[in-house]
């Protein structure tokens, strides 16, 4: 019995070095998730990013179709990498909306002109108020948005072609 | 030479941009003009996570993020909000995981008690010693 219980350190060190290297191959996710999901928008109107298309309020969301609203900016270089996959989206007749984190009119329009304008709407969050409030913590990010304004998936990080089918389903859930 | 050649080189990059052409927010680096107000949002702000780099708190952190979250609570806080319901606005939108000073829920109860269970172990431990020692 001694003798056992005198092995126990060692097998608790086994334990510990189990653990670690157990870690060590399955790292823990770090990807941030909104808690929103299932619940409506938070209230907010932003002002028009461009001159020439409207800012993006809440209640422009929750319209009886559901809308894909998109996170983006002109300085951030994944989302030049999504912007094709929005475009084709789009030409699958996805209403996608857009919220332009801290970017200055300028840029936005040479990102727009260069890179495609998928986007109803434009709302600009240059101090990343509506981002947090939508429980986001980067760009580009998405959102699935049900027709009363509910969201209902987020989508961290670009849109890339394989998760086309994902987003479409989402959108045709939220129906 | 080569190795010199190398090292210039460095300086031939092109930085990456990752940051906004955007300056900070107003509350972001600047402090509110009522100093109790101030002090709440301070102590606020060291125990709340930064999103982009997770080990830091805002209070500590450059990114622009976290500027703005710095903003989000100054703003709030000047508007007479108080730093609790702040705190549950941000908890709210990404869990528990944001506020450096998690509430004491069931999962967290055995490392509470893992301290007292351990020096128990020790002084059980020891007396067992002590007896050893004296026969």
């Amino acid at each position: 019995m001694n003798r056992w219980l005198r092995l126990l350190p060692v097998a608790l060190l086994g334990l510990l070095l189990a653990a670690l290297v157990w870690r060590l191959a399955h790292p823990e996710d770090t990807t941030i998730r909104s808690r929103l999901a299932g619940k409506p928008v938070p209230e907010f109107a932003l002002p028009p990013a461009q001159p020439n298309q409207p800012g993006l309020a809440s209640a422009d969301l929750a319209t009886g179709q559901p809308h894909l609203v998109n996170l983006f900016a002109s300085w951030c270089v994944p989302c030049v990498a999504e912007a094709p996959v929005l475009q084709q989206l789009k030409a699958r007749g996805v209403v996608i909306d857009g919220i332009a984190i801290r970017d200055r009119p300028e840029d936005l329009a040479a990102f727009l002109a260069a890179r495609g304008n998928p986007f109803e709407r434009i709302g600009a969050d240059n101090a990343s108020r509506v981002q947090l409030a939508l429980g986001s913590a980067g760009v580009p990010e998405s959102f699935v948005v049900d027709g009363r304004g509910i969201i209902r998936h987020q989508h961290v990080g670009p849109i890339e072609p394989a998760d086309v089918p994902v987003i479409l389903t989402q959108l045709e859930q939220a129906r | 030479m080569r190795l010199g050649l190398l090292f210039l080189s460095l300086f031939l990059t092109q930085p990456a941009l990752a940051d906004s052409s955007l300056p900070p927010a107003q509350w972001a680096n600047r402090q509110l003009p009522d100093p109790r107000q101030e002090a709440k949002a301070e102590a606020l702000m060291e125990e709340l996570r930064c999103l982009v780099c997770q080990g830091q708190s805002i209070a500590d952190s450059d990114a622009e993020l976290a500027g703005d979250m710095r903003n989000l609570v100054r703003t709030r806080i000047a508007a007479g909000e108080s730093p609790a319901a702040v705190r549950a606005w941000l908890v709210e939108r990404y869990g528990n995981w944001i506020s450096y000073r998690p509430p004491a829920a069931p999962i967290g109860w055995p490392l509470w008690g893992a301290p007292l269970v351990l020096l128990l172990l020790g002084v059980l431990l020891v007396r067992k010693r002590i007896r050893l020692g004296r026969q």
